[in-house]
């Protein structure tokens, strides 16, 4: 076992190349859950996004149209629930719940002929500066693109909440619509479109699992990290920032206790098992303890039907 | 409006009536695990359920049935909707499946993995997997470098235990150097996690994964890694051609047929099962060229002897962690001592999760 620099380096790296997936669709579903809009469907649209991304790259042999065709029809999936919620004023977590288990059906009656087709080689940039530098080569580079999107993201969105004026129709809608609408905010176009963006980054992080990080197409492949992605939103309190952190508190934990594992500590394997939820939950809760702080950044009117009146 | 509801009712609960009748026919319902499509565990009892239909007899299966609550109403739709017979095909199923028993004792039960059989029509089966890890620890102790084995390892019941044991003890007799590296990841499928685990052996200085889990996910990682890797369940060659150098395949086919066409017939009777090599239960997806004719050769020899008998996974002196004897020299272990174990055997490093 070696413990040496250029390791913690390569384990570092293989950190947040698992954290992409929960950080794309952790991002999504803030930014719809900003908009007052609860979507339980992150884990649905995740799958949906696997297995469109892993047969558009089988069927075109093409892995631009499959990046774009896995973020497309998370987009579309992200619709349906659009047009239930907005348009006829369904219950937002029975909807939610529903697209969830609707994805999941659906990938796997689309994924029947994509079973055991092996995956293709994703490009992963600057191999030759991962292999040349110790520690800091394997951290920054050696990654595929959607890795570096991933993480400059989380700042664009607190950029775009915090700074921009869309950002701040956002902020407004979520909060009070009826405040909004009165202002002349279209309320319902801003939640649609809000719901399109969190289904279009659901389905890149469907993508992201197969194409990249397991690259094949296996049912249920998401294997729960929908729901991950979807706790991490409400433990980070709505901040993109603090979303970024608990990813890769997740991520970080996930892969130490393998490799505590693998070294043979004597540390109950169960509780090893149980620590990432843990420790995610435990800092999350001690770096959001300022309650002036969460109020300003939930959503007050989170999953609540708007409608407005004629 | 009340008269056309009742109407309604009326034609409802005789087409109800109908659709029960319709069962009379002797149909075998399966519950699965996994998605049939893991080409793993599940995807070889469905190939087993496949035979039994080839064989015309109608079959039914549910599939990602997690254990739990969830099977034991899972197995008791099965046994309500006119099934005659069901398998149950995941150890988590043993308490359900004998629940659901007790209550319908007219429908025949087998229960993959397990050991209980607290009511007549419950019969148990299971193939000696630990077969295939003594062959694969024979290459693993043979083929690394780094002398150390890295093992997914699903949840602790004596089957997987046993499948550790197994492997370590055919790689120390030819290599006594070896060390085994068990990573414990609590689930039966989950590729990401089974990927993670795969990875961070690796990183841990392993050049052999193997795995107690069921998707290709591992075998995948250990392609790309340059390191050797073996097989779950069914042949999964195709997904690390030029890292696996062979799979343990269950054939769950002719047991299928065999018990399904017995309880049609009337002839089922409750047993315990355990096929190995002998029978065909267990096979050898082809050995891999890479490691060497004369390997194969060997390999290929060690497997007839288990088949025949003349070799046994578990043959003593066997000792525990501790250095206690568990197989007296030249005795080999009985089938109670296999299907109840819950020690490591010397060499294996780290506790059992309790």
């Amino acid at each position: 076992m070696s413990f040496d620099l250029n390791f913690i380096g390569i384990l570092i790296g293989a950190i947040m190349a698992s954290s992409v997936p929960l950080i794309l669709a952790a991002s999504g579903e803030l930014i719809t859950e900003r908009s007052g809009v609860l979507n339980l469907g992150v884990e649905g649209m995740m799958i949906i996004g696997a297995i469109s991304g892993f047969a558009l790259m089988v069927v075109t042999d093409n892995l631009f149209f499959a990046v774009i065709g896995s973020m497309f029809s998370g987009l579309i999936i992200s619709l349906i629930f659009g047009l239930l919620t907005q348009s006829l004023l369904t219950n937002h977590v029975a909807t939610g719940l529903a697209l969830t288990i609707f994805g999941i059906g659906m990938s796997a009656m689309i994924g029947k002929n994509f079973v055991g087709i092996p995956g293709k080689e994703f490009p992963l940039l600057f191999l030759n500066l991962k292999e040349s530098i110790p520690f800091l080569g394997p951290i920054f580079f050696g990654h595929s693109i959607i890795l570096y999107f991933a993480f400059g993201l989380p700042f664009l969105t607190n950029y775009f909440l915090k700074k921009t004026k869309t950002g701040l129709i956002i902020r407004a809608v979520g909060d009070s619509p009826t405040s909004a609408s009165n202002q002349g905010i279209n309320v319902t176009l801003v939640r649609y479109s809000c719901i399109l963006y969190g289904g279009a980054m659901c389905g890149l992080a469907g993508a992201y699992l197969s194409l990249i990080y397991t690259p094949q197409w296996i049912e249920n492949m998401t294997g729960g990290r929908g729901w991950i992605a979807l706790a991490l939103v409400v433990f980070a309190t709505w901040s993109p920032i603090k979303v970024l952190i608990g990813a890769l508190i997740f991520g970080g934990i996930t892969i130490l206790q393998l490799h505590m594992q693998a070294v043979g500590l004597r540390i109950p394997v169960q509780l090893l098992s149980a620590l990432p939820y843990i420790m995610t939950i435990i800092v999350l809760v001690v770096i959001s303890r300022d309650s002036r702080k969460i109020k300003l950044n939930t959503p007050t009117s989170l999953g609540q039907i708007f409608y407005k009146e004629k | 409006m009340y008269k056309l509801f009742l109407r309604g009712l009326i034609s409802v609960l005789f087409l109800l009536g109908l659709s029960i009748n319709a069962n009379a026919d002797f149909k075998v319902g399966f519950v699965y695990v996994g998605p049939t499509g893991d080409h793993g565990w599940t995807y070889q009892h469905d190939e087993g359920r496949k035979a039994v239909e080839a064989a015309g007899i109608k079959t039914t299966y549910v599939e990602s049935v997690p254990e739990g609550a969830d099977a034991e109403r899972v197995i008791r739709q099965l046994a309500q909707s006119g099934h005659d017979l069901i398998f149950t095909t995941s150890f988590g199923y043993m308490d359900p499946t004998n629940k659901v028993a007790k209550d319908f004792p007219n429908v025949k039960f087998e229960h993959a993995t397990g050991y209980k059989r607290e009511h007549s029509n419950v019969s148990t089966y299971s193939a000696r997997f630990y077969e295939g890890r003594t062959l694969l620890g024979h290459m693993a102790g043979k083929m690394t470098k780094t002398n150390t084995i890295g093992y997914i390892a699903s949840f602790p019941i004596p089957e997987v235990i046993r499948g550790i044991n197994a492997m370590t003890l055919a790689a120390q007799k030819v290599n006594p150097d070896i060390k085994t590296k068990i990573v414990w990841v609590f689930t039966w499928y989950d590729p990401g996690k089974e990927s993670e685990a795969a990875q961070a052996l690796i990183d841990q200085g392993a050049d052999i994964i193997m795995q107690h889990t069921d998707s290709t996910a591992p075998v995948q990682v250990a392609e790309k890694a340059g390191v050797w890797s073996f097989g779950q369940a069914s042949d999964m060659q195709r997904f690390a051609p030029k890292s696996i150098l062979t799979s343990i395949i269950d054939d769950w086919a002719p047991y299928y047929v065999e018990r399904s066409i017995a309880a049609r017939d009337g002839t089922w009777k409750q047993q315990d099962t355990w096929h190995g090599l002998k029978e065909g239960m267990v096979a050898m997806a082809p050995y891999n060229s890479a490691m060497g004719s004369d390997l194969v050769k060997e390999v290929e020899q060690l497997q007839k002897d288990l088949a025949s008998g003349k070799a046994h996974s578990f043959t003593g002196p066997i000792y525990d962690q501790k250095g206690n004897i568990l197989v007296a020299e030249g005795a080999v272990a009985d089938d109670g001592m296999l299907a109840g174990m819950n020690v490591y055997v010397k060499g294996v490093e780290g506790d059992i999760p309790q």
